[in-house]
């Protein structure tokens, strides 16, 4: 389906810049950056050059006008680099600044944002920590108002970007416990007391970094709170709705290339005679993986239509992200079980796919958490 | 200055090709189009002019309603305006018809300079830019790999065989540009949303006034046919003396490439 009541030309023309971009800048080095478990600092200026960091933010802080849709016919096509690492290390921005953009006042929106679309500075989003993932509302990091500053101490963990991250926006407790007491503080990593305590080695996402933050005595002048004191939680909420769609719109993108890698191999690798497409059972595992692809697909374009026409649809989101998530994992299962011993193999793609794709039932909040949050909502 | 681009809307050689039943012509159901990549440079070039001294730049192509898609692409990379030249009788031109309508589509813009690609890739033909200067008689400079405006003079540097020569050129001229000439820029989606509002005019080949003749085929295409994969291999043993030989004579009497 063609889905022209989402897409029209502009995100067509968007989608060829990025394919462009891709081919020259990312695919040649990609297998490298995969091997290294990093890509170059320069590739946020590129891409931020080329109009991709900025895309959906205010022009006025350095960002590029866009709807919804051009933002996800954008992460459709990064995810076709096969990547979904790259993806989430490139852009984790968009996960660190729309708390700052929404809540920030116009003076901390200057100071922190432009660096980051222009690619010169590495936001990175930090919520999770050791003892608190899923229950975001017990964090234990602690924020001390001292005069100008909070002393902050505690650590962060499994944060994207974080091993050179410019700045981490972060969920600190200033208050009681629970959620009423968690602000959130811009830590810039240059601040004394801030320190990245590991790199944490993963299954997938190895172009991505993902570090371990600890903050001992880190004093953060108090210009960096975004929004009031103690009332972070809404922000964090409010920011996993943007996170959660844009993974559902991962999930989908990277089942597709999945099965269209699947669907090729499958036309080109025989067995018995045959190419394996002969074989009825094949078939019907790709229609399987089509079918379920289109229907999330048509499921997210409808839930992002729902968020730029200014619905709040957050038992939707959470819907939409446990669907894709569920329809890429099997899909990315089936892709390598069609590739045989060779979509075990790290040459070929689907091998990469299945690693990459695993953590996004994960992250954002798990699918058992964003079933509790539909059962809420649903009002069981 | 009015600068005019001529770009081309080809298929993506990565596309998977097939041939219709006839013999005659492409499938094109399942093929991705864009600009052919060499107009992509001809269109930065331009550009890169027009923020350097001011012009207007016009791309101008041929083809069906569909051309404008990679018209837009050269908008937005920052070309001002758009002519396509479109309508019954341009699908069944030959470089020749082809080269005379862009040269008219060319002389009703007043372009003083005409950059395009070297060639386009999909049918390689290396003609319509050459016959556009001929017919408009203008001074012309293919494979070009470097390009200043000194004045009215174009100063451009040639590839050849092995090394490059420089060019002096008196405007007007056609130039065909070589793809190290340059990095087209990645349109960026304000500018996307740009083009969507500048302007592309639509001219038929009766506008532009052209003869039958003009129109008239220059060469006859017989039939069209996939390149040949013929895979085979020989596993040549010996000392490397014998070897070698034995690989040479394989190559010009065997596989009749040497
Ligand atoms: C590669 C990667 C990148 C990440 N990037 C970031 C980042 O940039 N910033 C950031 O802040 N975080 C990031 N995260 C952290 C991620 O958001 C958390 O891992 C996730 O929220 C889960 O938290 P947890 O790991 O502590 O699991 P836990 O909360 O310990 O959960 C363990 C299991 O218990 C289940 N569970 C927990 N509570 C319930 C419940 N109430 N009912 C039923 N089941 C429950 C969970 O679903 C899960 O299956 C990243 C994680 C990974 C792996």
């Amino acid at each position: 389906m063609r889905y022209g009541e989402y897409f029209n030309e502009t995100h067509e023309q968007m989608r060829r810049s990025a394919r462009k971009f891709i081919e020259s800048e990312i695919a040649p080095y990609l297998a490298d950056w995969e091997d290294a478990e990093l890509f170059p600092r320069e590739l946020y200026a590129k891409a931020a050059a080329a109009g991709f960091l900025g895309l959906g933010y205010p022009e006025e802080y350095g960002g590029l006008e866009a709807d919804i849709f051009h933002r996800i016919a954008m992460t459709e096509e990064f995810i076709r680099t096969g990547s979904i690492g790259l993806v989430a290390g490139l852009f984790s921005l968009n996960i660190a600044i729309p708390p700052i953009l929404a809540m920030g006042t116009p003076e901390q929106k200057r100071r922190f944002i432009p660096p980051v679309l222009a690619g010169e500075k590495i936001a990175a989003l930090g919520i999770t920590e050791p003892n608190a993932g899923s229950d975001v509302a017990n964090i234990e990091t602690r924020a001390v108002r001292d005069g100008g500053d909070y002393v902050v101490n505690g650590a962060k963990t499994f944060i994207t970007s974080g091993c050179r991250a410019d700045f981490v926006t972060a969920a600190v407790r200033t208050g009681g416990p629970g959620f009423e007491g968690i602000s959130l503080l811009v830590i810039e990593s240059g601040t004394p007391g801030f320190r990245v305590a590991g790199k944490i080695r993963k299954m997938g996402w190895n172009a991505s970094d993902t570090a371990e933050l600890v903050f001992e005595d880190c004093r953060v002048p108090a210009a960096n709170l975004i929004g009031a004191e103690n009332q972070g939680f809404m922000a964090v909420m409010q920011n996993f709705q943007d996170e959660r769609i844009s993974m559902a719109v991962m999930a989908h993108a990277a089942a597709e290339l999945a099965y269209e890698t699947a669907l090729k191999y499958t036309e080109e690798r025989s067995a018995f005679n045959r190419p394996i497409r002969a074989f009825q059972v094949t078939r019907h595992k790709l229609v399987d993986m089509a079918t379920k692809i289109e229907a999330a697909k048509a499921f997210n374009y409808k839930v992002a239509a729902s968020i730029a026409a200014g619905e709040y649809p957050v038992a939707e989101v959470s819907m939409a992200k446990n669907f894709a998530c569920e329809v890429c994992d099997k899909v990315a299962y089936d892709a390598v079980q069609l590739h045989g011993g060779y979509g075990y193999a790290r040459e070929y793609l689907v091998e990469r796919i299945y690693r990459d794709t695993r953590i996004l039932s994960l992250g954002g909040g798990t699918t058992e958490i964003m079933k509790e949050i539909i059962a809420k909502y649903l009002q069981y | 200055m009015k600068i005019a681009v001529l770009i081309k809307r080809v298929p993506d050689t990565a596309s998977v090709f097939a041939i219709n039943p006839d013999q005659k012509s492409v499938a094109t159901d399942k093929l991705k189009f864009v600009m052919s990549p060499y107009d992509e440079h001809a269109v930065e070039e331009a550009i890169k002019l027009k923020e350097a001294n001011g012009a207007d730049v016009v791309v101008v192509s041929l083809g069906p309603d569909s051309a404008k898609e990679v018209m837009r692409t050269a908008l937005a990379m920052g070309a001002d305006e758009g002519l396509l030249v479109t309508g019954a009788g341009t699908d069944s031109l030959t470089s020749k018809g082809v080269a005379e309508a862009l040269a008219a589509a060319v002389k009703s813009i007043g372009a003083e300079l005409v950059f395009a690609g070297k060639q386009a890739v999909d049918d390689d033909a290396s003609q319509v830019a050459e016959r556009v200067a001929e017919l408009l008689e203008m001074a012309h400079a293919s494979v070009v790999t470097k390009f200043e405006l000194n004045g009215g003079t174009a100063v451009v540097n040639r590839e050849i065989e092995g090394g490059s020569y420089t060019l002096e050129l008196p405007l007007p001229a056609v130039i065909t540009i070589e793809k190290g000439i340059n990095t087209p820029r990645y349109p960026t989606l304000p500018n996307i949303m740009k083009a969507k509002k500048k302007p592309i005019a639509e001219k038929s080949l009766a506008d532009l006034g052209l003869s039958a003749e003009a129109l008239a085929p220059g060469v006859v295409l017989e039939s069209l046919s996939l390149p040949r994969q013929n895979r085979r291999n020989h596993i040549i043993d010996g000392d490397t003396p014998a070897r070698v030989n034995e690989l040479i004579r394989l190559l010009k009497e065997e596989e009749k490439a040497l």
